[in-house]
């Protein structure tokens, strides 16, 4: 234990003489970001006026998470499908599937928008397929894990039954792992939305592009105002989704 | 391909009944490793056939074998009429519609309500499509219904699995094989995760099937006093061969310790009482 901390110790002094970055000043200028904060985020009559253009905004990036969610999900039920134990029937895609699934999780949704920007440019269409390629990766991988979970019995009675593949699939395997499929998907809206302030600062779309955008003029008020807005409905969309959680489990 | 038909009728005690299932040198091997070695029985219409052996013997690979669940590495097996491991896909579906297998841990789906879950063993009949859907006609639904009532379930109709008890369970899984109108069943120790009065239901459910539809059982148990009490005939595998062939009442104590071996202990104590008469 001890061992570990004074490797901890070797670690942040070691980082901070590579990179002349003081741990101490850093934190010593917390109090003073903070009262910065305070004293230029606040809303003021004319940020309120920004209002229609933050929801406006802000409605486009909920609806872009939403969709690179689900359409993320649906090519991840088949990937699944493919890759997971009880319902693979040919290895090579098995292997194909799963090696997918990993290269695209473990690419960052940030990383994801450097790359697509080459290809689409600053759009909405970048900051979509970030999001559905990122979401792809994680729903694979958990839907795959769902499936081997609930599903190795039964596909054994069912094969045993002389029913075929897709039956199996759909009478099965879908029906048990629905609502664990469904509750990750609402999870991975939550995900979204996070990442999409990002992504949207850096390809230029969504709420995040308007948040930057504020921030680089200065409009420390309405940039402010927008971050307020974000963390409402991640509260909300919070609620909302352990509702459908509950009703659904 | 059918190189066989098995219409030659055996001599069972006095009356005659026909042969349905024929297994010849069967082994599996896990590469070097040998599952089962060189087995060879026959089951008849309507027998109960109780298969015993400690665990590893190779009970599991015997059964699935039987189904082409597990692809056997040699030997043959002919089941009415059929000769299974000359099977091809389509032959091997209709192969697994006539034999119905029941589990260990049941293996329903938990989410979906009883009815569902026997409804799956029509499955097999079904085609993409009407499977897919599960569509399943008026008179699927009515043997449904017909089987939950034989086996005490109707109260529980539409309630799900998952909140249903081991034994009611396990009665649902009987009703999903039967449903397939199955010749033969298989069962990978339907009992051994049952409490003693749950067990003894399924056991006394199995038995009376066996002889009322006429369906001939092949069961594993783990514990050999219900074998005893319950088989027509027990196998007995060891280490992946058959050690006995025979009636239960020639299976004698020693013979019994032999089976077992090292891990008799308890069993051997569960079967002295009936042999001591
Ligand atoms: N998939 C497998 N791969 C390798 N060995 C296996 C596999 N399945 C079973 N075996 C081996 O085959 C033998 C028989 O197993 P099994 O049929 O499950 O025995 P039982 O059901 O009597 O306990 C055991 O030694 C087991 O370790
Ligand atoms: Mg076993």
């Amino acid at each position: 234990m001890i061992g570990f901390f004074l490797i901890l110790l070797i670690i942040v002094y070691g980082s901070q003489w590579v990179t002349a970055f003081s741990f101490i000043d850093g934190i010593a200028s917390i109090p003073k970001a903070l009262s910065w904060l305070v004293g230029n985020f606040y809303p003021t009559e004319k940020s309120l006026q920004k209002i229609p253009t933050i929801l406006t905004k802000l409605v486009e990036t909920l609806l872009l998470s939403i969709a690179a969610a689900t359409v993320g999900a649906f090519f991840a039920l088949f990937s699944a499908i493919f890759g997971a134990r009880p319902t693979a029937f040919s290895k090579p895609l098995a292997l194909f599937s799963r090696g997918l699934a990993t290269l695209f999780r473990n690419i960052d949704v940030a990383a994801w928008s450097m790359i697509l920007l080459f290809s689409f440019g600053q759009s909405a269409l970048t900051g979509f397929f970030a999001l559905f390629f990122a979401s792809f990766g994680f729903l694979t991988r958990v839907f795959m894990e769902t499936i081997d979970e609930v599903g190795l019995g039964a596909v054994e009675a069912l094969r045993a039954t002389g029913a075929g593949y897709w039956p199996i699939v759909f009478q099965a395997i879908l029906p048990a792992s629905q609502p664990l499929m469904i509750s990750w998907t609402l999870f991975m809206i939550e995900t979204n939305i996070r990442s999409a302030v990002l992504v949207g600062i850096l390809t230029g779309s969504g709420v995040g592009f308007t948040f930057d955008l504020y921030y680089k003029n200065m409009n420390y008020n309405a940039a402010g105002l927008t971050i307020v807005f974000i963390a409402a409905t991640i509260l909300l969309l919070d609620r909302a989704s352990n509702m459908i959680r509950r009703a659904i489990l | 391909m059918h190189a066989r038909t098995l219409e030659a009728p055996a001599t069972v005690g006095s009356s005659e009944v026909r042969e349905l299932l024929k297994v010849e040198r069967l082994t599996k091997k896990y590469g070097e490793h040998t599952a089962i070695a060189d087995i060879s029985f026959t089951v008849h219409e309507g027998e109960f056939v109780v298969l015993i052996g400690p665990s590893g013997a190779g009970k599991s690979t015997l059964l699935r074998s039987i189904n082409r669940m597990i692809e056997p590495t040699s030997g043959h097996v002919w089941f009415d009429g059929m000769q299974v491991d000359a099977l091809d896909k389509k032959g091997l579906r209709e192969l697994r519609r006539k034999i119905g297998m029941i589990f260990q841990h049941y293996n329903l789906v938990d989410r979906l309500s009883v009815i569902e879950n026997v409804l799956h063993g029509r499955l097999g009949y079904k085609s993409i499509l009407t499977g897919s859907l599960g569509m399943y006609q008026a008179q699927e639904k009515e043997r449904a219904m017909e089987l939950i009532t034989m086996l005490g379930l109707e109260e529980h109709t539409y309630k799900r699995a998952d909140q249903l008890s081991g034994g009611q369970k396990q009665r649902v899984g009987i009703a999903r094989a039967l449903i397939q109108n199955p010749r033969l069943l298989l069962g990978d120790e339907p009992i051994a995760s049952l409490d003693p009065k749950a067990a003894k239901t399924i056991m006394d459910y199995l038995k009376s099937i066996a002889h009322t539809l006429n369906i001939s059982m092949i069961i594993s148990l783990h514990q050999v006093q219900v074998a005893l009490t319950y088989a027509d005939r027990v196998l007995a595998v060891r280490q992946g061969r058959i050690v006995y062939d025979g009636l239960p009442r020639d299976l004698s104590l020693e013979r019994v310790r032999d089976i077992y071996g090292a891990d008799a202990g308890d069993l051997i104590i569960d079967t002295g009482d009936r042999h001591v008469d």
